[in-house]
């Protein structure tokens, strides 16, 4: 017995000491979010690794997000209401005709290294951008400027004929090729900011992809922090920038971004104190912090809309009575508050209600009776003889729940029995963008702030349309019409009589406008929610008086 | 044993070279690029990302370029992770990966062989049921089950531990060892004590037990070595399996390793990075499996007597 006992008892001492090993002198430990309250790191869930850093590569939320900590453009934003503000820029004036910008920029701008940053910066950043093998997919950002596209697309091969022009060192001039309303929200975006040229062919060339430029002690920026450390798949760490023109209204010492690629997992991290601000909610949890009354759930409306795309160059989708009957027969209302759960708005119409103080001028409504009609009439009475049609959806639980719904929504109203069909993410890519479907889900999340962005994807022909749905006099209205509307006014006017032909047509079915889903502590001040979730963080700080509160989220 | 060694060694230059050749028509056959996205992308900049990245050439001439590259152990660079080597990338997540496999190894054999022996030590009794009625949960419970459930349990209700990360806190460690281990402390736990039940019936135990040794010496010095032979040809695979199949612990646990990255690349239709992760591991699974095979030999001294009779 007492043979089998030190058996039992080697094993037993054997595991303890690698449990001791692993525990590593374990004691009490403050978690992030206490340490950082008292030292001014803000440590915040990314969502992501990022892909890179370079402002003319990135593409993602999570690049965004490092970024906008690093650089900074013209103009900025305010955290509340994203109406730009002076950025580098500390002044600007625009042309009667509302095509000629010209910025003044700020004389104490560095960039992160010391250099002076100057207007010539932006002339030769935005070359960059617009160089083909680059590879730059936010290259049309810039389209608005006079003879970008054509540069852009080889037309032209002089770059002085491109709209840009540095004055003097202070002074930049930007003439466009039509008004838009919009520039100065784009001077916001990544694809715009100004990039450090030494660096950049210190490490490669001006239009060499993937150079080193970007990492860990070789990115400079002009931006309220800097790059300090760049673990992969680990954290990403940016503090103060000391060189900064605002540096003095800058509170936070650091930014600890993680790549937090599990949803769950960084709920969790947050419950543990690990994190001040989540990028996301596990969609199953928001009920449960509802219930409780958290304070830390926050849901704001996101400028984004989620909806089908249908094929008309399918046979019997090609019917606009077909396709408005499959619109009317969907109860939103029913699908937001049971399914979603998430704060999510009905959408009726493709650009979400109030951008820029934009509202669709739409007739569609729930209403199976007058669908069951419209349907009866197109030669489906009572869904007979309709076709087999198929939904096709991405891999992912949230867009089968949607799909699901709907497809019952369409069987209870409409008699149709619609299949099913998921693909996993590039597949589906692929099988949406060769028009090789029936009905397709997708969503539209807008790069800047106007409702040009939610309409110029219906374009004829264009890269986002994907239904087929081509129409030369909604065209017409987007391109030419609205450019040259001299107040906000008409101009919304136009876009409101293309997107109401949109909605007559109906090549898509517009289901509901998103919603940003996030946790975020109690001692986080000035992250504002806004329509497109970005934060500004040269205003953020920590309340160092509520400690406490990291504690009680534990 | 070094012949054997160099001979298995050679063997594994015809495996490598089908593995490679097999992964690289299979990812690019698979539908969906690695450029593509949501948003469209315009084909100029498809095509000069595939200039970049001499996607625009035959196939065939992309797979000879990247043999040639990979003899000189250059795996690429990233398509997804502007600017990062694929060598960067796995330098970058080995480390974690090696570490927390290193522990799940420790934690797996420490259980398991300790339960199995144990179990062996009196089959068909409670001695035996228990530890093997444990094992059998513990190969049953996956670890996307098991490490919430430790989280939840040890993380947030009593607060002893940390939940996520790797080597940030004291502490981080144990939660996602103790996940990764526990699926094979109850394989091996199985193994042990078959092995053991076999040996434990061997004339020369018998022997032992006939000369008068205490049970300890009999089990310790006698029916140990050959009990575990089963234990150790399965320690190299499971080696392997743990570097490579940490993925879902190290996303329940935020732990910056290799296998996150792994899964990734094929959602990005990350080629390069999904060729040389294949390689990685496929290189890795031959050398621990020589390696255990060598232990084996090692251990056995009929294999012994079988490898030098043939040389």
């Amino acid at each position: 017995m007492l043979q089998k006992n030190s058996q039992v008892r080697l094993g037993c001492i054997l595991t303890l000491s690698l449990i001791f090993a692993l525990l590593g002198g374990c004691g009490d430990y403050e978690n992030n979010v206490y340490q950082g309250n008292r030292d001014g790191v803000l440590h915040v869930g990314n969502g992501t690794e990022p892909q890179s850093l370079d402002p003319h590569i990135a593409t993602g939320v999570p690049e965004h997000h490092i970024i906008s900590a690093v650089m900074e453009g013209l103009v900025a934003k305010d955290r509340k209401t994203l109406m730009p503000k002076p950025g580098v820029a500390e002044s600007w004036t625009i042309s009667d005709d509302l095509t000629v910008y010209t910025f003044k920029l700020r004389r104490n701008a560095r960039w992160s290294n010391g250099d002076t940053h100057t207007a010539h910066d932006y002339a030769w950043s935005w070359w960059r951008a617009l160089q083909p093998a680059l590879g730059n997919q936010y290259a049309y950002m810039l389209f608005p400027i006079d003879n970008a596209q054509q540069y852009y697309e080889g037309e032209i091969s002089d770059f002085d004929q491109v709209g840009v022009k540095a004055l003097d060192d202070y002074t930049l001039q930007v003439t466009l090729g039509n008004p838009t309303p919009y520039f100065l929200q784009l001077l916001d975006h990544y694809s715009l900011y100004p990039v450090h040229q030494a660096t950049i062919m210190k490490f490669g060339d001006a239009d060499e992809r993937g150079t080193r430029w970007t990492y860990e002690d070789n990115l400079v920026g002009n931006g309220p922090f800097q790059l300090s450390e760049w673990k992969i798949n680990r954290s990403i760490e940016v503090q103060k920038n000391g060189y900064y023109w605002d540096v003095d209204n800058v509170r936070l010492n650091k930014i600890i971004f993680y790549p937090t690629d599990n949803v769950t997992t960084e709920e969790r991290m947050f419950r543990a104190g690990q994190l001040h601000i989540t990028s996301s909610i596990p969609a199953d949890k928001i009920q449960t912090y509802r219930d409780a009354n958290d304070l830390s759930l926050r849901i704001a409306p996101y400028l984004g809309t989620y909806f089908f795309r249908i094929n008309i160059n399918t046979p019997h989708l090609s019917d606009k009575r077909v396709r408005r009957a499959l619109g009317m027969a969907i109860d939103r209302e029913k699908l937001t508050k049971n399914i979603l759960k998430g704060g999510q708005i009905p959408a009726y119409a493709i650009t979400p209600p109030g951008t820029l103080g934009y509202y669709a001028d739409t007739d569609l409504t729930f209403d199976p009776s007058a669908a069951r009609a419209l349907l009866a009439e197109a030669g489906y009475p009572d869904g007979a003889n309709f076709p087999v049609t198929e939904i096709l959806y991405n891999t992912n639980e949230a867009h089968r729940k949607v799909a699901v719904a709907i497809q019952q929504m369409w069987r209870e109203n409409l008699n149709l029995d619609l299949e099913l069909l998921n693909q996993e993410w590039k597949v589906y890519l692929q099988t949406e963008s060769s028009g090789n479907y029936q009905i397709s889900r997708a969503g539209w999340i807008g790069d800047y702030v106007d409702p040009n962005n939610f309409l110029d994807m219906f374009l004829c022909g264009g890269g986002n349309n994907r239904t087929g749905w081509c129409n030369p006099e909604y065209d017409n209205l987007i391109l030419k019409v609205a450019p040259t509307m001299t107040s906000h006014e008409q101009r919304l006017a136009v876009f409101a009589k293309a997107e109401k032909m949109l909605l007559d047509d109906m090549p898509i079915l517009p289901i509901y406008t998103y919603t940003s889903n996030y946790l975020i502590n109690s001692a986080v001040k000035n992250y504002d929610s806004n329509l497109m979730n970005h934060a500004v963080y040269k205003d953020i700080f920590l309340d160092p008086v509520l400690p406490q509160a990291a504690k009680e989220m534990e | 044993m070094f012949k054997f060694a160099l001979g298995r060694l050679l063997q594994s230059i015809p495996v490598l070279l089908i593995v490679i050749t097999i992964t690289f028509f299979l990812v690019h056959s698979v539908p969906g690029g690695p450029f593509s996205a949501d948003k469209a992308v315009p084909p100029e900049v498809i095509k000069a990302l595939e200039a970049q990245y001499n996607l625009d050439q035959p196939v065939w001439q992309q797979y000879l370029s990247y043999l040639g590259d990979v003899v000189t152990g250059d795996l690429g660079p990233s398509f997804k992770y502007s600017g990062r080597t694929v060598n960067e990338l796995i330098a970058a997540g080995l480390p974690a990966t090696a570490e927390l496999a290193f522990y799940a190894m420790l934690i797996a054999l420490s259980i398991g062989v300790s339960a199995g022996v144990v179990a062996s030590m009196r089959p068909n009794t409670m001695q035996d049921y228990l530890p093997m009625t444990g094992a059998m949960i513990g190969i049953c419970m996956p670890s996307f089950l098991l490490g919430p459930l430790l989280v939840l349990i040890f993380g947030i209700y009593l607060d002893w531990l940390p939940i996520s990360g790797w080597g940030d806190i004291p502490g981080d460690k144990v939660l996602p060892s103790i996940t990764l281990g526990t699926a094979y402390a109850a394989y091996i736990a199985r193994l042990s004590r078959g092995g053991m039940l076999e040996v434990l019936s061997q004339d020369y135990i018998r022997t032992a037990r006939a000369k008068g040794l205490s049970e300890t010496m009999v089990i310790g010095k006698h029916a140990l070595r050959g009990g575990l032979i089963p234990v150790v040809a399965f320690l190299g695979p499971a080696f392997a399996g743990l570097l490579g199949g940490s993925f879902v612990v190290e996303t329940i646990f935020q732990i910056p390793g290799l296998g996150r990255f792994y899964v990734q690349a094929a959602f990005n239709r990350d080629y390069t990075l999904i060729l040389g992760m294949t390689v990685f591991f496929s290189t890795l699974i031959i050398l621990f499996n020589l390696l255990s095979d060598m232990l084996a030999i090692w251990l056995n001294p009929k294999l012994r007597h079988e490898i030098q009779g043939n040389h």
